[in-house]
């Protein structure tokens, strides 16, 4: 026998390590579909538990939509359950191109290719465009699966202060001379809902010839005024030379992504991304539910207007109850508390008052910036953000933090 | 030698310490989270302008560079 009781102990260290330092993560089984009241068994064996749910990336509130779920069920009956191929054996069907298409359309790029899922966009996409001759220039805070693409590529790699847009001025200046440069960022970044000033890094790209990649998985479908991402709030739609996105947040929360831009660029990919190349194509059911789910965006914003006015609710009363937000205007609205144990003392009461909320703190962002991370939803109506409030209003009261400034709170429960 | 110490440092606090973290010529750099391991290009370009010196693309290591004294070692090894 291999797995040794020598090799179990080197694992049952590490993870004790996890759970001693508060690192360890633990599933909730949610029973029902995904919505804004949803049942939950936590912890494990415990009787259920109807909360409303503010921590889903289900930001246009589709992720259980009927005309949806219908789509999804007559795409079964009409494509089948699987493929059981890679896109370019015998896995590409008719929808899948023409959702490649629509989503060309919705973000106004040139072409689009789709792939297991935005992670694997990620993963595959610099490898598949840039060689050790090029740079990639990348934000400092962007999401985790851009990293390990990078980590993919052989081409060399920088980063610039997050958003900072003097010191990416000063990277492509440094890094003029190579043949290709790329500068790489989140469209909204998904820990501080701020967003990338995508104008003024459009400039910057035309002026030192770089081209520009936007992670827009957080955005596409509610960002700017009707909904196409933030390359449409900052007015450079057809500017970016490659944006990725995800089909399982916004557009319906199943699962897939996508690399959409300039066609050569999209062409590569088909020719030599890997995630592309070797992992099984979408399912069937799923293509056609996001093909649903763009027809419905394209037909209406009534959707992301709902959105935007929530998110106005909830940042609003979250200030008047006196908590610190970070400033912005998406519906990701991270809640500051500073220090990691109130961040998840706060969560679990929360959960006690019938909300679900997550605690994030180190590594997941920087020491001494624990928070808890909300995310409004066009499926919240205002009930529910209004009990949502009340519920941090207890909480925030018991703790004495309403009303108090990040000094207060760091001195009375540490960084 | 004292001077290219606080060179470093001030270089080092001026591209990647955006609030008040004390840094001392021992802190871990790269294992302790403060530069990123993917700007270390930035880095060595910096020290080879300021040198006028090439460090090989093998000796630049997130190791190599982990603290302001490992990397004026590092410098000094191929400063003339
Ligand atoms: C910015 C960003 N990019 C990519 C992804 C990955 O998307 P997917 O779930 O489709 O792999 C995520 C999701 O966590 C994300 O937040």
């Amino acid at each position: 026998m291999a797995y040794t009781e020598k090799t179990r102990g080197i694992y049952t260290e590490i993870l004790a390590g996890l759970q001693s330092a508060g690192l360890f993560k633990q599933e909730r089984y949610i029973h029902s579909a995904q919505d804004a009241d949803i049942e939950v068994e936590f912890p494990a064996g415990a009787p259920l538990k109807k909360v409303i749910n503010i921590c889903a990336n289900n930001y246009l509130g589709l992720s259980s939509h009927p005309e949806v779920v219908k789509a999804a069920h007559e795409g079964l009956d009409s494509h089948g359950y699987g493929m059981s191929s890679v896109r370019f054996i015998c896995g590409t069907q008719d929808i899948h191109r023409t959702l490649e298409q629509m989503v060309t359309k919705f973000l106004g790029t040139e072409d689009t290719i789709l792939f297991p899922s935005c992670m694997d966009a990620n993963a595959g996409v610099f490898e598949a465009v840039l060689t050790k001759d090029d740079v990639m220039i990348s934000d400092r805070l962007v999401h985790a699966s851009i990293i390990d693409g990078i980590r993919l590529c052989s081409a060399m790699h920088d980063t610039y202060k997050h958003s900072d847009m003097e010191h990416l001025e000063e990277k492509l200046q440094l890094h003029d001379l190579k043949r290709l440069k790329m500068v790489i960022t989140d469209g909204v970044f998904s820990m501080d809902g701020d967003t990338a000033k995508l104008d003024k890094m459009v400039e910057l790209c035309e002026k030192y010839g770089a081209l520009l990649f936007v992670d827009d998985s957080h955005s596409s479908g509610f960002i700017g005024k009707t909904g196409r991402g933030t390359h449409e709030q900052y007015g450079v739609m057809g500017k970016i030379d490659i944006i990725t996105t995800t089909f399982g947040k916004g557009l319906g929360g199943a699962s897939g992504g996508c690399v959409s831009g300039r066609k050569e660029l999209v062409e590569m990919c088909r020719q030599k991304a890997r995630p592309y190349l070797f992992s099984n194509t979408i399912a069937p059911p799923v293509v056609a539910g996001v093909i649903k789910v763009l027809e419905i965006l394209s037909a209406s914003t009534d959707r992301r207007d709902k959105l935007e006015k929530n998110t106005e609710f909830w940042r609003k009363g979250l200030t008047e109850a006196g908590l610190i937000i970070k400033a912005g205007d998406t519906p990701i609205v991270p809640v500051m508390l500073f220090n990691a144990k109130l961040a998840q003392d706060v969560s679990r009461d929360l959960y006690e008052e019938g909300i679900y909320a997550i605690g994030f703190f180190f590594p997941v962002v920087p020491q001494g910036q624990a928070r808890i991370r909300t995310q409004i939803s066009a499926g919240h109506e205002i009930h529910h953000l209004e009990k949502a409030l009340d519920a941090f209003r207890k909480v925030g009261k018991k703790y004495d933090i309403l009303g108090k400034s990040k000094q207060e709170i760091i001195e009375r429960y540490g960084m | 030698m004292d001077e290219m110490q606080e060179i470093i440092k001030t270089y080092v606090i001026k591209e990647y310490v955006e609030d008040d973290t004390e840094l001392t010529y021992d802190s871990p750099l790269i294992s302790g989270g403060i530069v990123d391991s993917f700007s270390m290009v930035s880095l060595k370009r910096f020290l080879e302008n300021k040198y006028n010196i090439a460090i090989p693309d093998d000796k630049a290591t997130p190791e190599a560079f982990d603290s302001v004294n490992k990397i004026c070692a590092l410098v000094r090894e191929y400063v003339k």
